[in-house]
């Protein structure tokens, strides 16, 4: 079955993937966003609106930089990365937050909630929030504020309240659950901007569609700056924003090979890493059916990653879909494998990349090397590091 | 018939409504739950819905999250549950019911879910993360396995909506007090009172009423227009707190606790 681009259907189906595994007392919301975000994508100036934010507010369009010390260094295909990092707050994440402000304010709902795991969606949320005047709760799990806490404390500056979560291993998963409970009682004022493409149907497709500018801009910059579509694009994949919104545009140019990059942790021992599209099984996490890594009781495992922004036991339903189509493969990443390409990149280009890219970087170091000086790796970099220099202290118990 | 159809049959010919506590299975631990639901099941309540521990329940409030976490952390399986509601099924009259994820439920397998559940003495299941446009493959099994699969209407619920979910569903109709969360509220909104009144006339099926009621005035406000109201949270806490306490005292709690909502139903 080849993947199609026309996923997912009215009731969020990417082939038997997605849907909708939600309490009654959130369809109504859901089916009201749906609604909205068809009546906006179907406006020209809904899009206007928000190619003019990412234009003059967000900086728009990220370069395609050739990372020419670092290809020479791996010794084979070129590596051009996508410069998401570059983007205003720091990561791929503010493509997304403003088209739901946008959303929220055309819905007329004076308070927004969000989730975050590293805090970059938590950041680009506050972000948007302020710059629309709306109300910004952001639920983060207790282990993630201790471990991003320069973003904690930015989101509190742009005027965010944060709230952490103790319950469950107080990540990700546990930040989502705790947003979705807020969401049941508060629909009526509230929109709950979720920062993947995870979720109930229509996140996991409104979150790809607003993120398919990376994808879009880079088909284009490869046919300017190189004349031609890339042999091999690399992206980590958590819950699998950064990678869905850059794949999704090469889905139907079969040439251009397409890797997601998951956390491989410790080892692959279950509970020692984040691989879910390469160690999970499908299941019901958060609203979709998708890959889960779950017991076989159905529970959800913990997991875990150097990375706060990989540390997840689910994945968007749409990577279930490209996995079982075949249209991209996915492998994973060690913690200390992403560690040392933090390091190469930061020494070969003067870039200091984000955790969760690091992972995108390792794979692609380690597949340059084995290719051909003519062929060409696009990685997406989806988020900048200094988020991070703190914990890497710690990890190696240096003075920070 | 099943034994929930069986149960209301004869409740409405008497004139009276059900009581139905939730309780958590294996918090502490599974010969607890069992004793909870002889000890209740005696004392005058007419179902049980017992709560399967799931790791990400996300319509459930922080009292029945914790009590979840509790059991989860004694590695309590879907298997050791059923197997306690087969020793416990045989000795109460009074219809045991499911309340589960879709997750549990998927993994499980959807046909031998509920064959497993039957074997156990179950008579239906609530699988509160399953809205009616995904329910269809396991309406169709539960209505073959003359199982019941109870659905939930909400106040946020739009009227034809709750026609169809009226339709899919068998045994009762959970009607959720409030838009929210599972826990317990000082006071209930009056407008619920309308509302399980308009859906009454749209189904023949009994409409039970659960989600935040706590108190005797709650009781005595909902009772006369609902078949049954189900307390939940109130339970779980009263359990979870009696971690320090000898069993028998906790038990004799919640009978006091139980018998003082029973008098405010039949009062």
């Amino acid at each position: 079955m080849l993947a199609s681009t026309h996923v997912p259907n009215a009731a969020g189906r990417f082939g038997p993937f997605g849907g909708r595994y939600v309490p009654e007392t959130l369809t109504h919301a859901l089916e009201e966003l749906a609604a909205e975000y068809e009546r906006a994508a179907a406006e020209p100036s809904f899009h206007a609106d928000l190619a003019a934010l990412l234009k003059h507010y967000v900086g728009r369009p990220s370069p395609l930089y050739h990372a020419r010390r670092l290809s020479q260094h791996c010794g084979g295909a070129q590596i051009y990365l996508k410069r998401e990092d570059l983007n205003h707050t720091g990561s791929h994440k503010i493509n997304n937050t403003l088209g739901q402000a946008l959303l929220t304010r055309r819905m007329g709902k004076p308070r927004v909630i969000a989730e975050t795991g590293a805090g970059q969606h938590g950041v680009a949320t506050a972000t948007a929030c302020a710059h629309f005047g709306l109300e910004c709760v952001v639920y983060m799990g207790e282990e993630d504020v201790r471990r991003q806490r320069p973003n904690v404390f930015s989101m509190k500056l742009l005027g965010a309240e944060v709230r952490p979560v103790a319950s469950g291993s107080r990540t990700l998963r546990d930040a989502v659950n705790d947003a979705f409970r807020d969401w049941m009682a508060s629909a009526a004022t509230t929109h709950y901007c979720l920062g993947s493409v995870v979720g109930p149907h229509p996140f996991p497709k409104m979150v790809r569609d607003f993120q398919s500018v990376i994808g879009r801009e880079t088909r284009n910059q490869c046919l300017e700056q190189i004349g031609r579509l890339p042999d091999l694009i690399v992206a980590c994949v958590g819950g699998g924003s950064n990678a869905a919104g850059m794949f999704y545009p090469f889905i139907d140019d079969p040439q251009v090979e397409l890797l997601g990059v998951e956390a491989g942790g410790r080892s692959t021992k279950p509970g020692d890493h984040a691989a879910t599209l390469c160690f999970g099984s499908p299941g019901v996490l958060h609203g979709s059916y998708s890959y889960v890594l779950q017991d076989d009781d159905g529970q959800t495992c913990d997991v875990h990653s150097v990375s706060a922004g990989l540390d997840y036991p689910g994945t968007g339903p749409e990577h279930s879909y490209w996995k079982q189509t075949g249209r991209a493969s996915y492998t994973s990443i060690r913690d200390d494998e992403a560690l040392n390409a933090f390091d190469t990149l930061a020494r070969t280009e003067g870039i200091l990349p984000a955790l969760e890219s690091s992972h995108a970087v390792a794979k692609a170091i380690e597949l340059a090397g084995q290719r051909g000086r003519d062929a060409v790796i696009v990685v997406n970099l989806s988020g900048r590091g200094d988020k991070d220099a703190a914990e890497i202290a710690r990890l190696r118990g240096l003075e920070f | 018939m099943s034994s929930i159809d069986t149960l209301f049959t004869q409740l409405r010919s008497a004139g009276r409504k059900a009581f139905m506590p939730f309780v958590t299975a294996g918090d502490p631990d599974l010969d607890f739950t069992a004793e909870v639901i002889r000890r209740l099941a005696a004392q005058g309540c007419s179902l049980f819905e017992v709560g399967v521990p799931y790791s990400d329940p996300i319509a459930d409030g922080p009292v029945i999250q914790a009590s979840f976490t509790r059991a989860l952390g004694h590695k309590i399986r879907l298997a050791d549950t059923l197997a306690t509601l087969g020793g416990v099924t045989p000795e109460v009259r009074t219809p045991i019911v499911t309340m589960l994820s879709y997750a549990i439920v998927w993994r499980h397998g959807l046909e031998r879910y509920v064959a497993e559940a039957k074997a156990a003495g179950a008579a239906g299941a609530i699988v509160p993360d399953l809205p009616v446009e995904e329910a269809g493959p396991l309406a169709e099994i539960c209505r073959r396995e003359d199982f019941s699969l109870i659905q939930l209407v909400t106040p946020l619920t739009p009227r034809d909506r709750a026609r169809r979910i009226a339709e899919q569903a068998t045994g009762f109709i959970y009607y959720v007090s409030v838009a929210g969360i599972t826990g317990e509220r000082a006071t209930l909104p009056p407008e619920i009172v309308e509302n399980v009144a308009w859906l009454r006339s749209q189904t023949p099926l009994p409409i039970c009423i659960g989600f935040g009621i706590s108190r005797p005035e709650h009781v005595r406000m909902l009772a006369p227009v609902a078949d049954g109201l189900i307390v939940g949270s109130a339970i779980v806490r009263r359990i979870g707190e009696g971690a320090a306490k000898s069993r028998a005292q906790v038990l004799q709690e919640l009978e006091a606790y139980v018998g003082e909502l029973l008098a405010a139903m039949t009062g």
